[in-house]
């Protein structure tokens, strides 16, 4: 079979940034290209990932006005939207645009623009993907990982510290990301001292809000060995994509995300793949307690032991398995719509070699995004051809 | 305004209730009214960032009734004076208004605003 390769990858400086959503898209968009080499008439399908540019500027649209700032016409556009998935199910859209031979070349970008709100709009907007009987309580994000946390730490007696290795670990690796938010040693006592935001979760235990782009050019791998040379490109050998519950209560266990465990089980079976093969991993620590949560989910450890993980350094970048070595949502930052793309650039940079400072041995990686609390998530292994 | 849990003819039991039975696609044609119900704290937190409209800090919970032989969970506000943990036991009241429906980003007409928060039992 003809994999789907990934031939170019691009990223922007994540944090506060003075360019609207159309700039900042267009300015990952050209690097994509340039990265690979390509010509923007060259692209068949123009995917962006993003949750709410109408809700956050009031720009629609997006998909054609970066087609129009980029001379990518006549490609087929479409915007992709899954909450804080979009990145993911962007890479979803990609992939199966190549697979089903309906696209010779694929560009996607990703990109949000929040940081011109406020914390609580932001966090509104985010939250207005909750049900009725949700939202009308105020709840919102942070306080489903307050919920879950709790739940968890009571569940498997686990230490509150583990959670603020988490945040601790994540800022570490950020420290070497020239595109991180926050490039930011914080130690233990900070994480453990910050004022609390949904009890037991603290400051430190969030991601922050972020502007940013990524992008992704993708091409089938017979098409990929006659553009570039085997050693600058990267290939999807499995995915996959599932939901769970839109009201986060009705969960069964809810220390269990259902979607990771289904995208990443069949992610593993197309790759013909198991958890014990990956090398490294960017998972959606949107909050620290997601990084056990999916750690346990995508089959790293059983369930109720990803804390133990963090505590004996098996996550830490020189450790058996390093996690978030982008410096994860938590010191990266998190554009919505940026974050899954942003997390196969960074699977993407390791599996070449080009990961600077931030250099592990991989040549299997995995991605998984996560949308809502759990509620959508996609999962992505990238390996070299 | 009502706390009415949802049940379809097999048996399942939802809060809220669903277009269909999430577990088995069956129409839900029976409601079950848990306000008058005692719960249990299946988990807490207290966010002190909460969107606009909304109280500060928000005291929030999930809690977990007994139907008739199924359990049945809800999540809502905790009232002022409730402080909780765990496993302990709460009973729901109602308020007219939970957040001020103006001040978010969603419409006011598109759902409803009052309910029932949770104290101590």
């Amino acid at each position: 079979m003809d994999r789907v390769a990934i031939i170019g990858a691009s990223m922007t400086k994540f944090g506060e940034r003075e360019e609207w959503l159309r700039g900042l898209l267009a300015q990952a968009g050209r690097e994509c290209l340039d990265d690979a080499g390509v010509a923007p008439d060259e692209v068949d399908h123009l995917y962006v990932s993003n949750m709410a540019s109408g809700e956050f500027e009031g720009q629609t649209g997006v998909c054609n006005a970066l087609a129009h700032d980029l001379g990518a016409m006549p490609a087929y556009t479409q915007r992709v939207d899954q909450t804080s998935a979009s990145g993911g199910a962007g890479i979803y859209a990609a992939w199966q645009s190549v697979a089903s031979g309906a696209s010779e070349m694929t560009l996607l970008v990703g990109g949000e623009k929040m940081t011109h709100r406020t914390t609580a709009e932001a966090t509104d907007v985010i939250a207005s993907l909750t049900h009725p009987v949700e939202y009308k309580h105020g709840v919102t994000l942070p306080s489903f990982a307050g919920l879950t946390a709790r739940r968890y730490l009571h569940e498997y007696d686990a230490p509150r510290e583990s959670l603020a290795k988490v945040a601790v670990k994540n800022h570490e690796n950020g420290l070497d990301n020239p595109h991180a938010q926050f490039r930011k040693e914080v130690d233990l006592e900070t994480v453990m001292e910050s004022p609390i935001v949904a009890d037991p979760l603290r400051l430190y235990d969030f991601c922050p809000i972020t502007d940013g782009s990524a992008g992704l050019l993708f091409c089938s791998e017979s098409v990929a060995q006659e553009l570039v040379p085997e050693d600058e490109y990267t290939v999807i050998s499995g995915i996959g994509g599932a939901t769970d519950t839109h009201v986060v209560h009705e969960r069964d266990d809810p220390t269990v995300m259902g979607a990771a465990v289904e995208s990443s089980d069949t992610a593993y079976e197309m790759a013909d793949r198991e958890p014990d093969d990956v090398d490294v991993a960017e998972l959606h620590d949107m909050f620290t307690i997601l990084e056990f949560l999916q750690s346990e989910a995508v089959g790293f450890f059983e369930q109720g032991e990803g804390w133990k993980a963090v505590e004996e350094g098996v996550t830490e970048r020189d450790g058996e398995l390093p996690i978030n070595t982008s410096g994860g949502l938590k010191s990266k930052g998190h554009p919505l719509g940026a974050s899954g793309v942003a997390q196969a650039y960074e699977i993407h940079q390791q599996l070449l070699g080009e990961a600077g400072d931030r250099q592990v041995e991989a040549e299997v990686g995995l991605a998984c995004n996560v949308g809502g609390f759990g509620n959508c998530v996609t999962t992505t292994i990238m390996e070299e051809p | 305004m009502t706390l009415n849990a949802y049940r379809c003819p097999n048996g399942h039991v939802t809060y809220p209730g669903h277009e269909l039975c999430p577990e088995c696609g069956e129409e839900q044609t029976e409601e079950i009214d848990l306000s008058d119900e005692i719960g249990e704290v299946v988990t807490w937190t207290t966010n002190t960032a909460p969107p606009p409209g909304v109280r500060q800090p928000n005291s929030l919970a999930i809690v977990e009734f007994e139907v008739e032989g199924t359990s049945v969970r809800a999540i809502g506000q905790l009232a002022e004076d409730s402080e909780v943990e765990i496993g302990d036991e709460v009973r729901p009241v109602y308020a007219e208004e939970l957040r001020n429906p103006d001040a978010g980003i969603r419409e006011r007409e598109s759902q409803e605003w009052d309910g029932y928060r949770f104290e101590s039992a």
